[in-house]
């Protein structure tokens, strides 16, 4: 069981080589005149305007939270759903409850009008 | 035991060497290191086989959409086909210039072509390949790969914000929105077949398909396949990177080796979702006689993760892209709600259904509930865009009467 997890910590060490070798190689190989020009900000031959990392759009924030809310769920659910064959009939009707609930806040942030995109 | 060639190729054959190696040592070495650097070559194996096969499926792809279009594709390095044609464009962006911008965020540009092929890379740990050949057969194996996944989300964000470019951080933004949305019915479609099959070992839900999981819930698998589309940011979904809006996405910025990496890490996870498909709803390399030779199993499985892999250049070369709200409002006001509805149905149809029934029926029963949910879901999207046909006839019809711009722009954006 533990070796099982080793396995992924050494993949995780052995992976970084792969990305790693070829920038590094890439670095070495490349040639290397850097000059003002070059190394602008692109964005159709103008120079850029004003600061790039600006507040963006509230909307992306309501998605996330949204999102979390969902993601969690299935964490919860995830064991449940490996254990289902074991479940009594009343356990299955509460998970259902539980599903019914988030339907319910699904629907409650749809009326709140927070899945519109302006 | 000591080795012999021979013995070592006919394990080979067998995709036993691991084992046969492991026996070899054990006399002349302590355990723990045997497996160690087992683990390592197991791990450089995997490693290095994806970094081969995405040579080869960038060039699959370019040649197929080609012909979708009515092209003929890369035909002049390496003989008639431009076999070679990947390699060449390799060797080309091996000795261009790394360009750093000036004002970028140094530490997050630069980590973030290495996170994106480490997660992309990662997944792979838990793919069953053939009965017995797997990198790590974890317990919780498909939850893993749904936490690995998750973090290819972070090196996007660190692109964009690193690069100190306005569409880099355009694109990350659009990325992070899609890419997020579509988790929750990618993660809850996934429940189905761990709901059936019971275990969430990738070899486990392999060795649960006595019917094929596409054919027990093939709802569960369309919904799965769209969303994995979305995660992948492919046509339809591609607005990360719409080359007509915000040029190229996050990797604006990126030359060289560095832009490299990210179009390695996207095709590497292509191939994955592809055999992520295959195993969970294709039956992995289930097929007739793979349990007694395992290289049967391994030519199953590659051949059905290849015609995914099709499936998807198809759709590429097929539909156009969609507009942000468009993807937004299909995957919160459609695909979650079906598939948070699929999910209870689902539950409630497998305790029905009393145990020891023959696979086969109970299949059908699954098979027959899907269908039907489908077919209600179809007639929520038939009305719904009924009455959105009308409401636009309507806005036509004052049009004519009045010539009110002002009432037509308002009645627009709630149309859309």
């Amino acid at each position: 069981m533990i070796s099982d997890w080793q396995f992924i910590l050494l993949f995780v060490a052995i992976a970084v080589i792969f990305p790693g070798v070829p920038i590094l190689l890439g670095t070495l190989v490349g040639p290397k005149r850097p000059n003002p020009i070059k190394q602008s900000t692109y964005e159709c031959g103008i120079e850029t305007v004003g600061d790039t990392w600006i507040q963006f759009k509230v909307q992306y924030y309501i998605f996330a939270l949204v999102f979390l809310v969902f993601d969690v769920e299935a964490v919860f659910l995830f064991p449940i759903a490996a254990a289902f064959n074991f479940l009594p009939l009343f356990a299955v009707f509460e998970v259902i409850l539980f599903v019914v609930i988030l339907l319910v806040a699904l629907g409650f942030v749809w009326r709140q009008g927070a899945l519109e995109w302006f | 035991m000591s080795f012999d060639i021979l013995e070592f190729l006919q394990s080979l054959v067998q995709l036993n060497a691991v084992g046969y190696m492991r026996e070899v040592w054990s006399d002349d070495m302590p355990a723990w290191l045997s497996e160690a650097i087992l683990d390592i070559v197991v791990i450089l194996v995997i490693c290095t086989f994806n970094l081969i096969i995405v040579l080869g499926l960038i060039w699959l792809e370019r040649k197929v959409v080609a012909r979708i279009q009515d092209r003929i594709g890369p035909n002049r390095v390496g003989g008639r086909y431009g076999i070679l044609q990947s390699v060449a464009d390799a060797t080309k962006l091996l000795s261009k210039e790394i360009i750093t911008p000036s004002g970028a965020d140094k530490l997050a540009f630069n980590l973030a072509p290495l996170v994106i092929v480490v997660a992309a890379l990662l997944m792979w740990a838990v793919i069953p390949f053939a009965p017995g050949v797997i990198g790590t057969d974890l317990n919780v194996g498909l939850f893993y790969v749904l936490a690995i996944s998750s973090v290819s989300v972070v090196p996007l964000l660190l692109a964009g914000w690193g690069s100190n470019n306005k569409y880099a951080l355009l694109g990350a933004f659009r990325s992070v929105a899609q890419l997020v949305s579509y988790e929750v019915p990618m993660v809850m479609a996934l429940l189905i077949p761990i709901l059936i099959a019971g275990t969430m070992s990738m070899q486990g839900l392999v060795m649960a398909q006595e019917v094929w999981y596409v054919l027990v819930v093939p709802l569960s698998a369309l919904i799965f396949l769209v969303s994995a589309l979305a995660e992948l940011g492919r046509t339809p979904f591609d607005l990360l990177e719409a080359e007509s809006e915000i040029i190229a996405g996050y990797h604006i910025e990126y030359s060289g080796m560095k832009f490299a990496m990210f179009f390695l890490a996207e095709f590497i996870n292509s191939l994955f979702m592809a055999a992520l498909f295959t195993t969970i709803y294709l039956g992995g390399w289930r097929g007739p006689g793979a349990m007694e030779y395992p290289i049967l199993g391994l030519i199953y499985f590659f051949i059905k993760v290849f015609l995914v892999y099709f499936v998807f250049i198809w759709i590429r070369g097929t539909f156009p892209r969609i507009r942000i709200d468009q993807l937004l409002d299909f995957n919160w006001k459609f695909l979650v709600p079906l598939t948070l509805g699929l999910i209870m149905v689902i539950a409630v149809v497998v305790k029905l259904i009393p145990e020891g029934t023959n696979p086969w029926a109970a299949a059908a029963a699954l098979f027959i509930v899907n269908i039907l949910v489908g077919l209600v879901a179809l007639e929520f999207v038939r009305r719904y865009a009924r009455r959105q046909r009308i409401e636009v006839e309507e806005v036509s019809i004052s049009l004519d009467k009045t010539g009110d711009v002002t009432e037509v722009q308002s009645t627009a954006t709630v149309v859309s």
